[in-house]
């Protein structure tokens, strides 16, 4: 670990960003991602539980959902890679008067397509929606999915009544999934104007109907950016993929230890290589055996094999949480995930073999990636060649660039 | 000089550095010389308060040396020269902040 001061990030180089119950750590590396700067904490004592890199439309933005437990949770962002952030008067994530609901935290910032670079959302808890069109300067409430006559019978799942999971469609702006906790999956097709519940075939284990309308507590969603409708998705109990946009799934969980588990991300380049990080049960909730293991898939689930290289075997009583792990877009791409222990490994070769990054942070709810002066912003553009599967181990990262 | 409020650590940031704030006005409720107080600082009122309008469930206001959690609330009457202490409960830090550190 190189200690450093958080500026001096150049275009191209990657960013990991760390958000923890005690506050927000960034990191950066050149394209090798062999040596890291740190910085932090920002936000001491806040918790952070959504992080975002807006880079589209020549951006260098950091979005950062703070959590005061006293003053309550507002986005603030940073347009110098940390060095200092907003600090808006009014909290800029609020319900409307007639609501009759208060926010109690931000659980998701996610940027819209590059085709509309001024719009992200957010998900909060209670479960709604916030758009803004404006690059995050004015946030309203998306009133079709809060009116929804579902919205009174969701429950809250263990960590509250939230929407966690916003995955935009990089082919069409106006549909989007989101998951609530427990609500499920809903799906909007006209910009958010209405939704309709999409959980056929993902099961509820502790609902006496195993397959209800909604009302699943779906853990993580990832789509991948070339190919919309192929989806993954990690429940409370239950690896599903979907090849319709999400509305039929189908159970994948075959070679994994335990189908239970929060973090799941997908390759950037390849549809079918999925890294998910299951966990004993919804009881103990460490992962199984006490083994840290990533599971891999490079058939969409038709099998898994676990990647242990550089992770501890044994005495590992670790748990990764729902937005706990992700992947940085270059090749070969970078896996990243932090434990509730405050640690953060990463791969630089796909999962081959891993790197202890950072140690003895606060507990990890959140690891995003960025690139800087990526105009995409993260959302990866179909290559024009498939780019062939990697064998783990024999490129040189140092020489690999998106 | 009708009320002073006290402000904690976290809030100063938004009242420019002050510990403590005087209002010259007359006040008939503890919502009435709130509202003035955020008026003139908007920053404190969606940290003292949610948008329902209720003071957030981690923040504790004294009129004097009383909790209003048990004189009425934002309903509490206000005396000429009354003190009005806000308070992080005691469920969290002092709001002192950290340097961040480059490490």
């Amino acid at each position: 670990m190189q200690f450093a001061p958080p500026l001096g990030v150049e275009d191209g180089n990657v960013l990991v960003l760390v958000g923890t119950t005690k506050g927000a750590f960034l990191l950066t590396s050149k394209a090798g991602r062999s040596r890291w700067q740190m910085s932090g904490p920002h936000f001491p004592g806040h918790a952070v539980y959504a992080l975002a890199f807006d880079s589209r439309h020549g951006r260098r933005r950091l979005w950062a959902a703070v959590q005061s437990m006293h003053f309550g949770a507002v986005l603030r962002s940073s347009d110098d890679f940390g060095r200092t952030w907003t600090q808006p008067q009014e909290a800029n994530v609020k319900f409307p008067s007639d609501a009759g609901v208060a926010l109690k935290q931000i659980w998701q910032i996610a940027l819209a397509p590059s085709d509309r670079p001024d719009t992200l959302y957010c998900g909060v808890e209670p479960a709604a929606l916030f758009e803004s069109n404006d690059g995050g300067e004015t946030w309203s409430l998306v009133r079709g999915l809060f009116d929804h006559p579902h919205r009174g019978r969701w429950e809250p799942g263990g960590g509250g009544l939230c929407l966690h999971t916003i995955v935009p469609d990089p082919s069409d702006s106006r549909r989007m999934l989101v998951a609530i906790s427990t609500g499920g999956v809903y799906r909007t097709e006209d910009g958010g104007r209405s939704w309709q519940p999409r959980n056929q075939g993902i099961r509820a284990e502790f609902l006496p109907e195993k397959y209800p309308e909604f009302g699943q507590c779906v853990h993580k969603i990832v789509r991948h950016p070339t190919r919309p409708k192929r989806l993954f998705l990690q429940n409370h109990f239950g690896l599903y993929r979907s090849d319709d946009g999400g509305d039929s799934w189908s159970d994948i969980a075959r070679g994994v230890p335990s189908d239970f588990g929060f973090a799941i991300a997908i390759h950037p380049h390849d549809p079918d290589t999925v890294y998910a990080l299951p966990l004993e049960s919804d009881e103990f909730r460490c992962v199984p055996e006490a083994k840290l293991r990533v599971y891999r898939t490079r058939n969409a689930g038709g099998a898994w094999e676990p990647l242990t290289r550089g992770l501890p075997q044994k005495n590992a009583f670790e748990a990764v949480l729902r937005d706990g792990m992700a992947a940085d877009s270059l090749q070969p791409a970078g896996i990243y995930f932090g434990t509730r222990s405050g640690k953060l490994y990463g791969s630089r070769n796909e999962g081959g073999s891993w790197q202890l990054i950072a140690d003895t942070l606060p507990p990890v709810v959140c690891v995003k990636t960025g690139i800087a002066g990526d105009a995409e912003g993260g959302n990866v553009k179909a290559p024009k060649k498939r780019a062939k599967k990697p064998r783990v181990g024999t490129r040189s990262p140092a020489r690999a660039r998106a | 000089m009708s009320v002073v409020f006290r402000i904690p650590g976290y809030l100063r940031t938004f009242t420019e550095g002050q510990k403590q704030v005087a209002l010259d006005a007359q006040f008939r409720l503890l919502r009435d010389a709130l509202d003035s107080l955020a008026k003139k600082y908007p920053g404190v009122r969606d940290r003292v308060l949610t948008e329902t309008g209720e003071v957030r469930p981690h923040v504790n206001i004294f009129v004097g040396t009383e909790s209003v959690r048990y004189t009425g609330g934002l309903d509490t009457p206000i005396r000429e020269g009354e003190e009005i202490s806000i308070v992080p409960a005691v469920s969290g830090g002092s709001g002192h902040q950290l340097r961040t550190i480059s490490v």
